[in-house]
């Protein structure tokens, strides 16, 4: 690790200001990916400035319906809050399959959209990698891509964003709220992480010296049929190979909303607008999931060893759509016959 | 003849001492202040600055689990968190868990269980299921297992961790499970090996 300079920040204006006032500063949160990067030298921050006394950390019902959930709230808080438990089942679900419980209660819900991939080349400092070194090259392509992206990369960078807990907000069209130099502004969700582009350096949108302050989700919480299906190389504590966050609203066995998202296939949680659209307004049957799994995955691209990832990625749709559906519906027992193409 | 060798520099001359700040830690019910740099890590203040070397570093990454602690109550890994960010919090370790003459009900099981080999990630196991017992989540096997997964054992002795940490949260009425959970109540899944016959 190298040597840094730390100061413990009482305020958000008093943040950011110490931020503008360092060159290579970097905001402290639960430190769980952060100090991890430190101690690999990825990431050399020469000031850290801590966060825990901005009192970011609760967890308040908004006038409108919403929840809002402070950027310091710790995850595990986050994923056992009541609110939470009862009208964001899907964020519950999403949270508790990453990680370990240890990790979790470290871990805050700013620092999680802020986690950088775990592309074993963006770890090696050995290997030239665009993300850590702009320009340097990409080791992954014509690597091993176990954990690589399937869908969105570039020719600069397949690396994925590695978190559950942000394949959820992405599906719940969450708001980011940030604070920074030039005053405080929100983030679509969807706008907040970006693709790798030739600037695979940039894993999100945020203006230097920016800081998240909070996470706003909207009255809907889709919480009578949701899935969040991750798939992994082993049952517990590790990267998802594919993940898929399913939301339905149904009248009878008609869909009449739909949220799909996908995590661990490209740079960002990979919410897929027209999929959804294709499920609005059809019956909730194994065809229908199969037609909005053919598209989510119309272009994806594999990499040499993570092509299995297109096949799977299309499966772990259809079957987590077929979950959700059937969490309180008894259904037509023949609907779902070879669900699994 | 006697020769003297002059040991000429072999580089820079060492940089001055890292920087060090006071820093209060509140462990196992007493306060220290210690004078370290901002980049040590909970675990290394434990370990290399207070003797508690009960804590273990493993990986220094978070990923086995073996320098838990509890902060506050709530398990962490100690690796990966600074000291100095712990000024306000009440820190236990495995040496605040119980005494020699006194273990705490998980220490003991682990022994009744045999629920360890070469013993390494022991405190870690111990200060997490403490934290899970804290958390209150875990009313069943298949939840322990879930829960305690930030636990690494390489010696694999998983299944005796399982009952050491049940038969508590079994004793402590924390669940209401008809399978007896005392250590030998169940019966081995492995037939154990007959020695060869001569």
């Amino acid at each position: 690790m190298n040597t840094f300079t730390f100061s413990q920040a009482t305020g958000v204006a008093a943040a950011v200001q110490d931020n503008a006032a360092h060159d290579g500063a970097a905001y402290l949160g639960g430190g769980t990916n952060l100090i991890d990067l430190m101690k690999e030298n990825v990431a050399r921050p020469t000031h850290l400035i801590g966060l825990k006394k901005l009192g970011l950390d609760a967890i308040e019902n908004l006038p409108d319906g919403g929840l809002r959930l402070g950027a310091l709230a710790t995850n595990a808080d986050t994923a056992y809050h009541p609110e939470v438990e009862k009208r964001y089942p899907l964020l519950n679900q999403a949270i508790l399959a990453g990680a370990s419980p240890q990790l979790r209660n470290m871990a805050t819900d700013g620092g999680n959209l802020m986690q950088r991939t775990r592309c074993y080349y963006f770890y090696d400092l050995a290997t030239p990698c665009n993300k850590r070194e702009p320009g340097s090259g990409c080791s992954a392509i014509g690597g091993y891509t176990r954990v690589h992206a399937i869908l969105g990369a570039s020719e600069h960078c397949i690396a994925t964003h590695p978190s559950d807990m942000c394949v959820a907000l992405a599906a719940l069209d969450t708001t980011v709220r940030v604070s920074g130099p030039n005053g405080e502004r929100t983030i679509k969700f969807e706008d907040f992480h970006r693709l790798p582009g030739d600037q695979p350096e940039r894993d999100n949108t945020l203006e230097p010296g920016e800081l998240i302050t909070g996470l706003d989700l909207p009255a809907k919480g889709f919480e009578k049929n949701f899935s969040y299906l991750k798939l992994r190389d082993r049952t517990s504590y590790a990267f998802a190979l594919v993940s898929v966050a399913a939301a339905l609203e149904l009248d009878g066995n008609t869909i009449k909303d739909a949220r799909l998202a996908l995590g661990g296939v490209a740079h960002k949680p990979w919410r897929d607008k027209e999929a959804e659209a294709l499920l609005i307004g059809q019956p909730a049957t194994a065809d229908t999931f199969r037609a909005a799994a053919a598209k989510v995955l119309t272009g994806a691209k594999g990499q040499g060893t993570n092509n299995f990832k297109i096949e799977l990625a299309k499966r772990a749709i259809v079957r987590a759509l077929k979950q959700a559906t059937e969490m309180n519906q008894a259904l037509d027992a023949n609907a779902f016959q070879n669900s699994n193409p | 003849m006697s020769q003297r060798f002059i040991q000429q520099p072999l580089g820079p001359p060492a940089p001055t001492l890292a920087p060090t700040q006071p820093v209060s830690l509140h462990i196992n019910g007493q306060a220290h202040t210690l004078y370290i740099a901002p980049w040590t890590t909970l675990l290394d203040a434990l370990r290399e600055y207070l003797d508690l070397t009960g804590t273990k570093k493993g990986c220094d990454h978070g990923q086995c689990g073996a320098c838990t602690v509890l902060v506050d109550g709530k398990r962490i890994n100690s690796c990966l968190s600074l000291a100095i960010t712990h000024e306000d919090s009440r820190i236990q370790t495995i040496e605040g868990l119980g005494t020699e003459d006194k273990l705490s009900p998980l220490q003991q099981a682990f022994i009744d269980h045999d629920a360890f080999q070469c013993g390494y990630c022991t405190p870690g196991q111990i200060c997490s299921a403490q934290g899970l017992i804290n958390e209150g989540k875990a009313k069943t096997e298949a939840e322990v297992r879930e829960l305690m997964s930030g636990n690494v054992c390489r010696c694999g002795a998983y299944p005796n961790i399982l009952s050491a940490v049940m038969e508590v949260l079994h004793n402590e009425g924390l669940i209401m499970e008809d399978k007896a959970w005392s250590a030998g109540a169940t019966e081995p899944e492995i037939a154990p090996v007959e020695p060869p016959k001569k």
